[in-house]
């Protein structure tokens, strides 16, 4: 009798799992001490300037053509990405072909390779001696140390991100919207376009969102290839080590500040957009 | 006949989903394929919309051989199970979608569209997205999309498996008096008697991927041909049914 | 057969995978062949120029002068001292980030209470943050202008500078990265399992060992083995806080981009085809654990 009145009261939401109080403390403790009092310190540190030093800093000409740098190339790196990956995941869920398991398992190589490696070896590959650059060179075309070498190297850090966001919801998604807007008389492109594209839309635009904040804050693939040639080709992390070397703390902080306010509104931007285009799925 | 099956033979990995299957529907007849699940019956009505492919056998339609056409240029119009709106799009935006691929001016989709939200009494809710409308609102969406393109043939899939028992009986009646208005050679797949010999003119009654018997409802009722439709068929029930028609 | 049974008439139409390729005709499927082999080949191409060949320009330039060298880099002192202080770091990661990633997601999955929301988004900050910054904070609280920084060094303390802060560093950038594989397994899973245990009288370990840790053992291996990758290629956030000591602060990334600097170009392609090494055997492994966790 004792034991059936425990029970009803935990339908009412009494915790019957121990542990509650335990996981709460460690994941608190080690997410504080961690985490959270650590990057405090970027708060902490910008609050010791004044505002108009803060200002001054982030307008200064070299700052703000770092951002333009990792922002535009973030960004072009991004939709190339976003292209390839949903070209990616419609290969390979769509498609049965020799080799595909090995193209699936190639995808995280990215993910897995030390982008220190990734940025000398590209950097190799796309200077004007290079296999590839010394190609593009004949035709008058730089890639490293150039923003189209950035962008590359971008690219290639971002790879994995749109095709694992996309790749899941096109193998769940359900084979009957195709087969209607087939019976409805439109093509495949059409189909594709029109009734596909929208369905894979938020897992894109996620994937979109992740590889954009990667290639923002992304360092060691780029700093090589970049030559950081200042106004020209210098990134915004590249710029807050520098500071650092230079020991002027602040001003990287400054730096620091305002990339971290444009990836968390990036992130912010993009997770309301994901939970806008959630009320469309059927209840 | 308007539709022909003529000796179809389908096999999915190495299971017979239609063994030898022949039968024909008449122009303007609202046939029933009824049958247990796994009897069949979608695969003939996949097949004669073209979403399969027999292995072997021809699909008529008007009496033209369509096996080597396409679905989405035979001109079937076809409601799904669960009807497959598109949820990013408005209720006007499902319907039209048939016409745009047709490339019609927007003037004459827009007329059209109206036609059928009248049709389908939901003049006011053109612009709603699916996931606010009701089972039947949805079921009523399907089935003016399908129509929206004038098809010759209305093929539907379980058209009332994902609506509510309570207002089940009332959307049939609806639906089948729609059809008749319409005009529409109509097959509807059901695994449920009572639907079938309520609404059907002809009723084709399949198993184990073959075809049982094929007739009214009262023939089927008073004339079992084989001891699967005996068997399967509840007499009492159906006659009760068939003489409220 | 009832496997097959469900694939080809059923009440709920999700049919056979390939049913539209099945239905089209000569005319249609040569088109559409059209199609797929030209996307699979520029897919092929994608993949090939920007990750085959990258790879495969480490291994061609590490051997560039022959074997003996190949060997001298490798083997050389602060290679070796690098490589310790990579595992030592990656290791470190793991050990910490797998034992936050089991209490938080334990937390977030079997549990409700209000700011679950806010933690989850708290917990996924480091994903969303450059490295530079995650360097950075650090020297912001335990360099020597940080706010602990008077207090470390009353007490003769060295964080920044050395081996604590790269592990430090480390840690931060892969902080989420366990809990990320493992939450949603565990939210899937819901909370009836660990109620019942509960109700019969089990203890929280004894539940956690029993009753979800079966769950969540694949999951948790993929994601030791992220972790593990990301740790030991991290470069940005290990670059600003370690002052490039060699034999004492030097990670293997750092290697590489010091001898890469000095122009020892076949050393550092040698020391990074250590890396590139560890990085296929890592892949190699996700795969295997991804194709156990179906």
């Amino acid at each position: 009798m004792e034991q059936q009145i425990i029970k009803v009261k935990n339908k009412k939401g009494v915790r019957v799992i121990p542990g509650f109080g335990l996981s709460l403390g460690v994941t608190l403790f080690m997410l504080g001490i961690l985490i959270l009092i650590p990057l405090a310190a970027i708060f902490i540190s910008a609050s010791q300037l004044s505002f108009q030093e803060f200002v001054s800093v982030i307008t200064s000409r070299q700052i703000v053509s770092g951002y333009v740098v990792s922002l535009s190339c973030a960004f072009f790196a991004a939709l190339i990405n976003a292209v390839f990956g949903l070209m990616l995941a419609w290969v390979l869920v769509r498609y049965q072909f020799p080799g595909m398991r090995l193209m699936d398992g190639l995808i995280e190589l990215p993910f897995a390779l030390p982008t220190a490696v990734a940025g000398i070896s590209l950097t190799y590959l796309y200077s004007d001696k290079g296999w590839i650059g010394s190609f593009f060179d004949k035709a008058g075309i730089k890639i490293a140390y150039t923003r189209i070498g950035i962008t590359l190297a971008m690219v290639f850090v971002g790879i994995p991100f749109v095709v694992r966001a996309v790749q899941p919801v096109l193998e769940k998604l359900d084979r009957q919207y195709e087969e209607a807007a087939m019976m409805l008389g439109a093509s495949k492109t059409y189909t594709f376009f029109r009734v596909i594209l929208p369905e894979l839309f938020p897992a894109l635009l996620a994937g979109f969102g992740l590889a954009f904040a990667r290639g923002i804050g992304e360092y060691g693939s780029v700093v090589f290839i970049a030559g950081n040639i200042p106004y020209k080709t210098q990134i915004a992390p590249l710029l807050i080590i520098s500071k650092l070397e230079q020991y002027k703390y602040g001003d990287a902080t400054a730096i620091a500040l305002v990339l971290l306010l444009i990836s968390f509104s990036l992130m912010l931007l993009i997770n309301s957009l994901q939970i806008y285009m959630q009320k469309f799925s059927r209840a | 006949m308007y539709v022909e099956m003529k000796q179809i033979n389908k096999t999915f990995d190495g299971f017979r989903a239609s063994n030898n299957v022949s039968f024909g529907v008449e122009k303007g007849c609202l046939a029933a394929l009824l049958g247990p699940s796994g009897s069949g019956k979608t695969t003939i009505l996949r097949m004669i919309a073209g979403l399969d492919k027999p292995d072997s056998g021809d699909v008529i339609i008007n009496k033209q051989k369509v096996n080597g056409i396409p679905g989405n240029k035979r001109g079937v119009g076809f409601v799904f199970q669960n009807y497959a709106l598109f949820r990013y799009m408005t209720v006007a935006d499902n319907i039209a979608f048939g016409l745009e691929v047709q490339k019609k001016s927007k003037a004459e989709i827009r007329n059209r569209v109206d036609e059928l939200l009248r049709l389908i009494s939901m003049e006011e809710l053109g612009s709603r997205y699916p996931h606010q409308l009701s089972g039947g609102q949805r079921q009523r969406v399907a089935f003016a999309r399908a129509l929206a393109p004038n098809p010759q043939l209305l093929l539907l899939d379980e058209p009332f498996a994902a609506i509510d028992a309570k207002v089940r009986r009332e959307l049939r009646v609806w639906l089948k008096g729609m059809i008749e208005m319409v005009g529409i050679t109509s097959i509807f797949v059901t695994h449920d008697q009572e639907e079938a010999m309520e609404v059907a003119d002809t009723v084709i009654i399949t198993n184990q991927g073959n075809v049982e018997q094929i007739g009214t409802p009262e023939e089927i009722c008073m004339h079992p041909q084989t001891e699967f439709v005996a068997d399967f068929i509840d007499i009492t029930r159906c006659e009760a049914i068939i003489a409220a028609r | 057969m009832k496997e097959k049974k469900r694939n080809y008439d059923q009440d709920v139409v999700g049919d056979g995978i390939n049913s539209i390729q099945k239905v089209l005709e000569p005319a249609d499927r040569d088109s559409n062949n059209i199609v797929k082999y030209a996307l699979i080949s520029i897919c092929v191409l994608f993949l090939f120029v920007m990750l085959v060949v990258p790879l495969a320009v480490v291994i061609v330039n590490a051997l560039k002068d022959g074997w003996t060298v190949y060997r001298r880099a490798v083997l050389d002192e602060y290679t070796i001292k690098a490589l310790q202080l990579t595992l030592l770091a990656t290791a470190a990661a793991v050990v910490v980030n797998t034992i936050f990633g089991i209490f938080a997601s334990f937390l977030l999955s079997k549990f409700y209470f209000k700011g679950r929301q806010l933690l989850a988004t708290l917990i996924d900050i480091p994903f969303s943050i450059s490295p530079v910054i995650a360097g950075l904070v650090f020297i912001l609280t335990f360099g020597n202008i940080g706010w602990m920084g008077n207090f470390l060094r009353n007490y003769g303390i060295k964080i920044v500078f050395a081996v604590p802060g790269i592990i430090l560093a480390t840690i931060f950038v892969t902080f989420p990265f366990v809990f990320r594989e493992l939450f949603p397994v565990m939210n899937a899973q819901g909370k009836d399992e660990e109620e019942a245990a509960a109700l019969m009288g089990a203890g929280g370990f004894t539940i956690f060992r029993r009753i979800t840790f079966p769950h969540i053992k694949w999951a948790l291996l993929y994601g030791i083995i992220l972790c593990a990758a990301r740790a030991m290629g991290e470069f940005g956030a290990v670059s600003v806080i370690s002052g490039h000591l060699r034999g004492k602060t030097n990670t293997l990334p750092l290697h590489v981009e010091i001898l890469y600097n000095e122009f020892n170009t076949t050393e550092a392609f040698a020391v990074s085809s250590i890396l590139v090494i560890l990085a296929v055997l890592i892949l190699i492994a996700k795969n295997f654990v991804e194709w156990k966790k179906k």
